[in-house]
């Protein structure tokens, strides 16, 4: 099993739970996540004096999936979360050694 | 003369109008700070209306509005209002007002004015030195100012004016607090700013306001409360207090939009900061010229105050002083413009009791006494508060450690936070709001579930 945990633009998080649920995916953990990658923040001026703000506000989303699906869900968000333009996050995916469902017990894929 | 009762309704309202001015300066600064130092902001303004109410009766008004026959400050024959009771007000002339009235009225003033100082040194000072140095300054400075500027002196029933305050005597035209109020606590936050000295990150790592409808809501109820501060001051309800709030209408609006015009020429954005900014800066540069110019020259000093103060507020990054939430630039800058517009524009047509200006064939005169007036208050609020903030500094310590400033003030000073942030849904769920309930069962002597 792999974990894929993708970094995108809040307004962008509709489309991709969208896409994902079409794809056939049934669960996901999302969470309020703020940042920066190469577009460096943006600046703010306040009473003439500007502030550079660093870290801009972003959606962290974390799904389970069977191993031969990883790309095709990394594939999914990429298409889904993508406008073009600088700062529009980034997906990666990290092996996972064991997953438990609470209620019953289950273990392993049968577990997602 | 008699009691008016038009006359007295009128100076009640203002009185309550000029109170909610003190609670609107804190939300105003409030939402400048940090969001870990947004309570003490709003306490230290909230504070002076404890203090300052206190000490108005038992000495301050006396001090302020008795005649000593000295023109530099009043005497204690007034001390805690007893004698006041009954009595109608005389100030340079007989008004149809209870003197309860008016000492109810420029009370609020006092209590707003230490309010001002506390924008100069945001985040970092310590409370009970606050408290202490409020109680002092409007001892100090507030009241022998008030004296000057706003006690006419007792006119007796011959005619004959006696103790009026020296730069009320001379003919120095303020007519609700230019000098008195702003450029006193303008000039007193410069040197307070001075004291304390900079804030960790100065420049360097600044902080941004952290809730700017709460500025923005502020400088409405500012807004608001200023027709009582400066219309109220007619003491009466007549044609010069509708032309203070015709004034002080246009000129805030024109001053909004002074500041304006500045951000989106230099920055390229008009901002809502920017907006309450200069809303309040009108405010302050009308403040003394309300009465005294016609309406269409107050517009003319709003753009010109908005402007001027929105290039005013940039001086504390080159001169390297942290006037946190510009005191200076907006109160004392505002102020020293206003005062000195009257020497220009003022105009006995206008109102009787102004003399005529620059650009209406009465010479330079009304400007130097303006310049005399402003500069005045200026020198001697700086020079006092100085020496009073390094004494004080030296005593009780006047700034609080810095690990404090970091962790947020406060917490340190207060043992409060404005805001709670404890887990994603506003802290439903958080560790610390579950042990609150636990012990809140405990106290009640209530079983805790297992």
């Amino acid at each position: 099993m792999k974990l894929v945990t993708a970094i995108i633009k809040p307004f962008k998080l509709d489309d991709v739970k969208s896409a994902l649920e079409a794809y056939g995916i049934q669960g996901m953990t999302v969470s309020e996540a703020s940042g920066y990658g190469r577009q460096r923040g943006h600046t703010e001026v306040y009473r003439g004096a500007e502030y550079t703000v660093d870290l801009v506000p972003k959606v962290r989303l974390e799904v389970l999936v069977e191993d031969d699906d990883a790309d095709s869900v990394v594939e999914v968000v990429v298409k889904s979360a993508q406008t073009g333009r600088i700062g529009d996050g980034k997906v990666w995916t990290v092996p996972v050694e064991t997953v438990a469902r609470v209620r019953t017990g289950e273990r392993g894929p049968d577990a997602l | 003369m008699d009691l008016n009762s038009g006359d007295t309704a009128w100076v009640l309202a203002s009185t309550a109008l000029v109170l909610l001015m003190t609670p609107g300066l804190a939300f105003f600064y409030g939402g400048m700070t940090q969001a870990k130092s947004t309570l003490n902001m709003m306490m230290m303004s909230f504070i002076t209306i404890c203090i300052v109410s206190v000490l108005w009766v038992v000495y301050g008004f006396s001090l302020a509005f008795t005649d000593s026959g000295s023109g530099l400050i009043g005497t204690i024959s007034k001390s805690g209002l007893g004698t006041a009771v009954n009595e109608l007000t005389n100030n340079g002339g007989p008004y149809g007002i209870p003197l309860l009235a008016f000492a109810g009225f420029q009370l609020m003033f006092a209590v707003i004015t230490p309010a001002l100082i506390s924008g100069a040194i945001a985040d970092r000072t310590k409370f009970l030195t606050w408290g202490v140095f409020v109680a002092l300054w409007v001892t100090l400075v507030y009241f022998p100012v008030a004296h000057w500027v706003f006690y006419f002196g007792n006119k007796a029933a011959d005619g004959t004016v006696t103790g009026a305050g020296w730069l009320a005597a001379k003919g120095v035209e303020d007519f609700a607090g230019g000098t008195a109020v702003h450029i006193n606590a303008g000039a007193a936050g410069l040197a307070l700013a001075i004291v304390l000295g900079r804030r960790i990150g100065f420049k360097k790592n600044p902080t941004r306001p952290h809730n700017l409808p709460l500025v923005l809501m502020g400088a409405g109820l500012l807004w608001f409360g200023w027709f009582g501060f400066n219309a109220g001051s007619a003491l009466g309800a007549n044609a010069t207090a509708a032309l203070a709030l015709m004034n002080t209408q246009v000129a805030t609006a024109a001053a909004l939009g002074g500041w304006l015009l500045v951000e989106k020429i230099r920055d390229g954005h008009p901002t809502s900061l920017g907006a309450a900014s200069g809303a309040v800066a009108g405010l302050v540069a009308i403040t003394p010229a309300c009465a005294f110019i016609a309406p269409w020259a107050a517009v003319l000093l709003g753009v010109l105050a908005g402007a001027v103060c929105s290039l005013a507020v940039g001086l504390k990054y080159k001169l390297n002083y942290d006037d946190s939430l510009d005191v200076v630039g907006v109160h004392m800058v505002g102020g020293i413009v206003g005062c000195l517009f009257i020497g220009f524009f003022g105009s006995s047509a206008v109102n009787a009791v102004g003399i005529d200006g620059l650009f209406y064939g009465g010479g330079w005169k009304l400007l130097g006494l303006q310049a005399l007036g402003a500069f005045s208050v200026l020198a001697y609020s700086f020079v006092v508060t100085l020496i009073l903030g390094f004494l004080l500094e030296k005593t009780l310590g006047f700034r609080i450690s810095r690990d404090a400033e970091l962790e947020g003030i406060d917490l340190t000073e207060h043992a409060e936070t404005a805001y709670d942030f404890e887990g994603a849904l506003g802290g439903g769920f958080g560790s610390g709001s579950v042990a609150t309930k636990t012990k809140v069962a405990l106290r009640a002597d209530e079983e805790v579930p297992a």
